[in-house]
């Protein structure tokens, strides 16, 4: 490692002094520092900084657009599940309605139609009855016609003398006990 | 190592004015933990103030910069 | 200076860390006028035309969804502008492209400069000084614009005891005329110590060619600290534009609102 402290020596040798305080290239390097800023500062201010500033600037109003678009629409959401949720309601009450009168149509069809049967029923019921007395009727007198008949029969048979009103009554009593 | 006198009181000179960075480094580093055990303790204040941080140890890095711009000048404008 | 030249004679290794920065005419070996094309002139040309791609050709699509590069323009344009706004107040608004200028030339300058074979432009004291005394100069005569002299109440701490006050001017008053000073020297010495102390740890790596031995240990160690070094200088590039736009910001802050 010897060599490594000659060699700084022979470094310094090489470069007499620091670069940076040789002020013979002061004024050269100035100048070019003073040319390169002007430059620079006459891109950035004429180009570069207003067109990011328009940049950013429509940026931000395209966002604040894009969120007052976005409320709309939201609030646009809303009214619509309003109505929606408003005709539903109006759909089901209509329906709820239309139902009810279908409900009391049917119901006072079908009062009508067993009052109706009722009525057929009461009349075939009086009729048959009406027919049932009657023919009950029919039969008591062919009874009492036969039981006379036979009743003469029989009392002629046994030797008697059928009167034929005698035993009419005899089987009129008979019949009514 | 032949050379004068002159010459060698400039390098130990320039050797000597390095023990400066040290100082600056002990400078650094205790700006920098204060910070940090100050943002341990309060998190939410520290990003405010990492601009106060760099301000700070830029000064106290820039004596150290001096310190090593004086061994330069011994070691090469002397 | 010693004038042993032995060294290179004997194939050791060879120090040349301040190299990088000597001044050199592009074409031939004249002396450096006012006005001759130098390294320093192409470096400053690459800068200008870098952040002419950044930032003229990068944002030409006015894309409202940005590409990337647009991106990376609007970032930057956020970032200073946002400083600006923050640290010096509304009203420094007005100094935004100026400002802007300044971090762009450093932070570019200071990138391009890590190119190997570069030559770094901000590692030179005339250039910082320049762009430290404009500053000085832009604060000093806004302040006095601004608040007449009034603005000399930056110097006179109110807050303080009576007496103690003229020794704070005092103070206060060399401050203020150190800041460009180390404004510059900030800037320049950074880029210059890191830079040379990549070229010294470079100036190691070649040890393996003399020895083996020692080589072998030296070389990959060196090769090591080079990229430890250089990614540490990565960051250093853009910390150290960033502090110089800080503080100019903040040194505009006490022109436009002097009260301390």
């Amino acid at each position: 490692m010897a060599s490594e402290t000659h060699n700084a020596a022979d470094a310094a040798a090489s470069a007499p002094g620091l670069p940076q305080l040789n002020f013979d290239h002061f004024g050269n390097q100035i100048f070019w520092l003073l040319v390169t800023l002007v430059v620079i500062y006459f891109v950035l201010s004429r180009v570069a900084l207003p067109r990011i500033a328009a940049v950013l600037a429509e940026r931000q109003g395209t966002i604040t657009n894009d969120l007052a678009a976005a409320e709309d629409l939201k609030a646009k959401a809303v009214e619509a599940e309003e109505a929606y949720n408003k005709a539903l309601a109006d759909a089901r009450s209509e329906a709820q309605t239309i139902v009810n009168a279908a409900k009391a149509e049917i119901k006072a069809d079908l009062d009508k139609a067993i009052a109706k049967a009722d009525a057929e029923i009461a009349a075939k019921t009086a009729e048959g009855e009406k027919k049932i007395a009657e023919i009950r009727a029919n039969a008591l007198v062919s009874v009492k016609e036969v039981a006379n008949d036979t009743t003469g029969e029989i009392v002629t048979a046994l030797g008697g003398k059928a009167d034929k009103r005698t035993v009419t009554a005899a089987v009129t009593a008979r019949m009514k006990g | 190592m032949e050379g004068d006198i002159v010459q060698m009181g400039a390098y130990i000179g320039a050797g000597l004015a390095c023990t400066g960075m040290g100082g600056a480094a002990l400078g650094v580093g205790h700006v920098a933990g204060n910070f940090l055990s100050g943002a341990l303790r309060n998190p939410s204040a520290a990003a405010g103030q990492t601009a106060t941080l760099f301000i700070g140890i830029a000064f106290a890095e820039a004596l150290g910069i001096f310190s090593f711009l004086v061994a330069l000048l011994l070691m090469f404008a002397v | 200076m010693a004038t042993e030249t032995h060294g290179a004679d004997q194939g050791g290794l060879v120090f040349h860390p301040m190299d990088q920065f000597i001044v050199k005419p592009l074409f031939g070996d004249g002396p450096v006028g006012l006005f001759t094309l130098t390294n320093v002139t192409l470096w400053m040309a690459l800068t200008v035309l870098a952040i002419f791609a950044l930032l003229v050709l990068g944002t030409s699509g006015r894309a409202t969804i940005p590409s990337r590069v647009q991106s990376v323009a609007e970032l930057v344009y956020d970032f200073i502008r946002k400083m600006v706004e923050d640290v010096a107040g509304k009203d420094a608004l007005v100094f935004f492209p100026y400002i802007m200028t300044l971090f762009l030339f450093i932070l570019f300058a200071n990138f391009l400069g890590l190119l190997p074979m570069a030559f770094t432009t901000t590692s030179h004291i005339a250039v910082t000084a320049v762009m430290a005394v404009m500053v000085f100069l832009t604060v000093t005569i806004v302040g006095f614009v601004k608040h007449g002299f009034g603005f000399l109440g930056l110097f006179w701490v109110s807050s303080a005891p009576l007496a103690l006050r003229p020794v704070l001017a005092l103070i206060e008053v060399i401050s203020y005329f150190v800041r460009p000073v180390s404004h510059s020297i900030r800037l320049a010495g950074n880029m210059m110590a890191g830079h040379a102390v990549v070229k010294v740890f470079a100036a190691f790596a070649p040890m393996i060619l003399i020895s083996t031995g020692i080589g072998l240990v030296v070389t990959p160690l060196s090769i090591l600290a080079i990229s430890t070094i250089y990614a540490l200088e990565v960051l250093v590039a853009f910390i150290q534009a960033y502090v110089f736009t800080i503080l100019t910001c903040v040194y505009l802050k006490d022109a436009l609102h002097p009260s301390h």
